[in-house]
């Protein structure tokens, strides 16, 4: 009885803390929807007005496709380095594999700040014109320790005894790969796609630092949020790229799960 | 054997190769160079590369700097302190009371909002917090307040509630996989030979998630000393931390070597707490490995 009413009482805990994280979010579609231009309440009445005007930008059409394209490149790019990293890492051993692993997965604890300003500093210093390109290459940085954390778990559930009879029915280890490892770390791959898409396109420092006059999407929303009479606009934006990236994050999980199931192996919870 | 070992550590290194140059290239390469430019001058745009340690002097004596970088360590500070405990009931709760098959559920959706644009999300506590912001105008709408409360925009406050905010899932998750390796039959012979259920939490499960406590800690504390969206949007002058002062000193001040001495400065100062933080701890690390 005492552990229930325990338990009573973290669930409560629980309940209120979700909301606490959620809080934000919630609010974006209520001001999306009022007509008033200042947020704040007591809300005023329905509108999709703020939607409407977003068609209009151009400004803004350029950098969502500026984002969509960096992103798209920064996911192939980041789960290749990825798929490479977490096989190495989850089948061989070899000399000095701590600190390579550590130095590859060390932009997942170091400030984003940090990364953004050697990168600068190291473009500025060849010539490198700052362009998309250049986000590109900082974005694929942050991007691959996700993508090997995710990988890692799906290569390292793999049954090792599956390749060693593929081997002896006479394939080669190419053969083996394609044929055995990659169905089978297909939900990890798609998965790592979808979540370094997303962080690509939610990515602002780096971008920030790096862009030049390739604005991308948070780039455009920064410069925005100084006009407060635009902030019902940004308000309706970021209603649709948090729906967006919820979607994706389902897709995601999704993804993982049938991963899990398909290797055979028990469920542990989440992407870290 | 030793043939199979080594065609193995071949193979492994060659498929390493590539993220590592990549690593190698865009990771090291630039952090050596932000370290040899903390020891040059800039005049304009021309850079002096004659070896110098006025930066350093220069960033330990100014006042601005100083405070700036004191500040941002007692707001990472307070931030991973208010956002482990925060979110140690939650990891518990998750992992002790949550059934077996909902688990994964309960992490999902702790760690959405964390996908979710950082800039909106940040932006969002300003409308929150601000002067006419949601929680002022719905205190006066309920009567509760006359006037709008001051003391949670603009400063040290509104900063740290925003990144506890933001930072949240970094500390559940390496503290629910801690929780969830403790074996379970160690907390049942706790209570066989005596110990209450307090006692036994203290007794067995803390100790055993420590390890989680401490990689949570530190995962949010390194970020946010670097942290630039959160002080610049709701801390006003009074919030601001060092990687403000570092964008400055990049693209404003185009004074990139006094920006690569603090962002240097930042690094080592975080670097040491770490090791520090982890020393302390170690005997709750040891016997992991």
């Amino acid at each position: 009885m005492s552990a229930l009413f325990r338990g009573g009482w973290l669930r409560l805990y629980a309940a209120l803390y979700l909301v606490f994280l959620y809080l934000p979010i919630l609010l974006l579609p209520i001001f999306a929807f009022n007509s008033s231009t200042v947020i704040a309440f007591p809300l005023s009445s329905f509108t999709t007005e703020w939607f409407a005007q977003l068609v209009e930008v151009e400004a803004l059409h350029a950098a969502v496709l500026t984002s969509v394209r960096i992103a798209l490149i920064t996911a192939a790019v980041s789960t290749l380095l990825g798929i490479c990293a977490a096989r190495a890492a989850a089948r061989y051993r070899f000399p000095g594999k701590g600190g390579i692993m550590g130095l590859i997965m060390l932009p997942l604890v170091l400030p984003e700040i940090i990364v953004a300003v050697s990168l600068l500093v190291v473009f500025l210093q060849l010539g490198l014109q700052l362009s998309s390109l250049t986000v590109i290459l900082g974005h694929v940085l942050i991007c691959t320790p996700f993508s090997i954390a995710i990988l890692n778990s799906a290569f390292q559930s793999l049954d090792v005894s599956l390749e060693e009879a593929a081997i002896d029915l006479g394939e080669n280890s190419w053969g083996v790969f394609r044929l055995i490892v990659l169905p089978l770390v297909m939900p990890g791959i798609i998965s790592s796609l979808l979540i370094a898409f997303t962080i690509s396109m939610d990515e602002f420092i780096i971008a920030f630092f790096l862009s030049g006059s390739d604005a991308t999407l948070p780039v455009y929303l920064w410069g925005q949020l100084r006009f407060p009479q635009r902030l019902p606009v940004v308000m309706a934006l970021g209603t649709i790229l948090v729906s967006l990236s919820i979607l994706l994050l389902i897709l995601a999980e999704w993804a993982r799960r049938r991963g899990v199931r398909k290797r055979g192996g028990a469920e542990t919870g989440g992407f870290l | 054997m030793t043939d199979l070992r080594t065609s193995g550590a071949r193979r492994g290194l060659a498929l390493i190769s590539a993220p590592l140059l990549y690593a190698v290239l865009l990771l090291a390469a630039p952090m050596a160079a932000i370290l040899a430019f903390s020891f040059w001058t800039q005049d304009y745009l021309t850079i002096d590369k004659s070896f110098t340690l006025t930066n350093y002097r220069e960033a330990f004596t100014d006042p601005i700097y100083r405070e700036l970088m004191i500040r941002s360590l007692k707001i990472a500070g307070l931030v991973t302190l208010v956002t482990v405990l925060l979110a140690f009931p939650v990891a518990y709760f998750i992992s002790f009371h949550v059934p077996a098959g909902r688990k994964s559920l309960w992490i999902f959706l702790v760690t959405i909002p964390f996908w979710t644009s950082y800039l909106i999300r940040v932006f969002l506590w300003k409308v929150i917090l601000g002067y006419n912001g949601v929680l002022n105008s719905g205190l006066i709408g309920l009567g509760l307040i006359d006037e709008p409360l001051t003391v949670i925009l603009y400063n040290f406050n509104a900063v740290v509630i925003t990144l506890a905010h933001a930072f949240a899932p970094f500390a559940i998750l390496p503290i629910f996989v801690s929780l969830e390796r403790i074996d379970r039959s160690l907390l049942e012979a706790a209570q066989d030979l005596g110990e209450t259920r307090l006692s036994a939490f203290f007794r067995v499960t803390l100790p055993l998630a420590m390890p989680g406590v401490v990689a949570a800690s530190l995962i949010v504390f390194i970020p946010t000393i670097g942290d630039y969206v959160t002080p610049r949007l709701v801390g006003g002058p009074g919030g601001l931390m060092i990687a403000n002062m570092i964008q400055t000193q990049f693209l404003k001040l185009n004074n990139a070597p006094m920006g690569a001495t603090l962002a240097v400065v930042a690094m080592v100062i975080v670097t040491i707490i770490a090791l520090i933080f982890v020393a302390l701890n170690r005997r709750y690390l040891r016997g992991r490995s």
